[in-house]
């Protein structure tokens, strides 16, 4: 008991509160950082502490409180990890496209547009997978 | 092991993924888990050529680096998002030359890079060889790269071989 609190709500309660103030904060991100690619940080962080945090605070409540397990919320942030960099690499690849393009209207990021990799060839997202590399679909 | 079980590492995964969603552990729950398990790698077995061997026992020492890492880079992202000032911010492109050759390995690494707050990875070069990431703030570029390659591509050649 903590001031009249059982330990199982103070544990749940400071669970949920951890997880909205980062989820809060990246948020925030969204706002103030200066331009897309910095944005792009926020949204795709906030989700793993943020959200993680609010996870474990459900599973706490249901293992604590309720007295029965629930293993869902496990569920729900492996499919978190595994689509939010997807979403985020997209976004990216689209401001890639347009960067690349040359739209009037993208600005680029402060690090500037990417230098081409030293190879001599091209990003992926500007010309096609060469042979005999992971992306390409002829000899696969 | 080949024949009736082409791929044991995605049939346990599958059950486990059952038996985690049904939220019950029953008999019945098990038998289904396993018809799931032991059939969808056996149908989907054609497409799955040409793929690395995995070293299960050392994933778990991965995860728990991964793990550790998202929360305390979350705690730096949070403190560069809360106190520092635009002009102070140093974005950069950093791009990762890759040892890392089969497509999921590579997968794996530029998840983990995106996951790990702080750097998201953007491309792919065309020869597959370099990896573009974007750093929300990386004073010194280089050592931002020789810092992944490290902490995480060291340890997925150690597993996907």
């Amino acid at each position: 008991m903590i001031g009249g609190v059982p330990l199982a709500d103070a544990l749940v309660a400071a669970l949920i509160v951890l997880g909205s103030v980062f989820a809060l904060i990246g948020s925030w991100g969204m706002v103030r950082l200066p331009s897309l690619m910095e944005r792009l940080h926020s949204p795709t962080k906030a989700t793993t502490l943020g959200l993680g945090a609010l996870l474990v605070g459900s599973v706490a409540y249901f293992q604590l409180v309720k007295g029965e397990w629930t293993t869902h919320e496990l569920l729900v942030s492996v499919f978190l990890f595994i689509t939010a960099p997807i979403s985020a690499n997209l976004i990216a690849k689209v401001h890639l496209h347009r960067l690349h393009l040359a739209e009037p209207n993208e600005p680029a990021s402060v690090a500037g547009v990417p230098l081409p990799p030293p190879s001599g060839s091209g990003w992926a997202t500007y010309e096609a997978p060469h042979e005999d590399t992971p992306g390409d679909m002829i000899g696969d | 092991m080949n024949r009736l079980l082409p791929h044991p590492g995605l049939s346990v995964l599958l059950v486990i993924m059952w038996i985690v969603m049904v939220n019950d552990l029953s008999f019945g729950t098990l038998f289904l888990g396993l018809v799931v398990g032991v059939s969808v790698p056996l149908f989907t077995a054609p497409w799955w050529l040409g793929r690395p061997k995995v070293r299960f026992a050392l994933v778990p020492a991965y995860l728990g680096v991964v793990l550790w890492d998202i929360v305390v880079a979350n705690f730096e992202v949070a403190a560069i998002i809360l106190f520092k000032p635009n002009h102070a911010l140093r974005p950069a492109w950093l791009t990762i030359p890759l040892e890392l050759r089969t497509p999921e390995a590579i997968t794996v690494f530029a998840g983990t890079i995106s996951l790990t707050p702080g750097t998201l990875s953007s491309d792919i070069s065309a020869c597959g060889k370099y990896l573009l990431v974007h750093a929300l703030h990386a004073p010194d570029p280089p050592a931002e790269v020789r810092k992944i390659k490290a902490r995480y591509e060291a340890r997925l050649m150690r597993i996907f071989v």
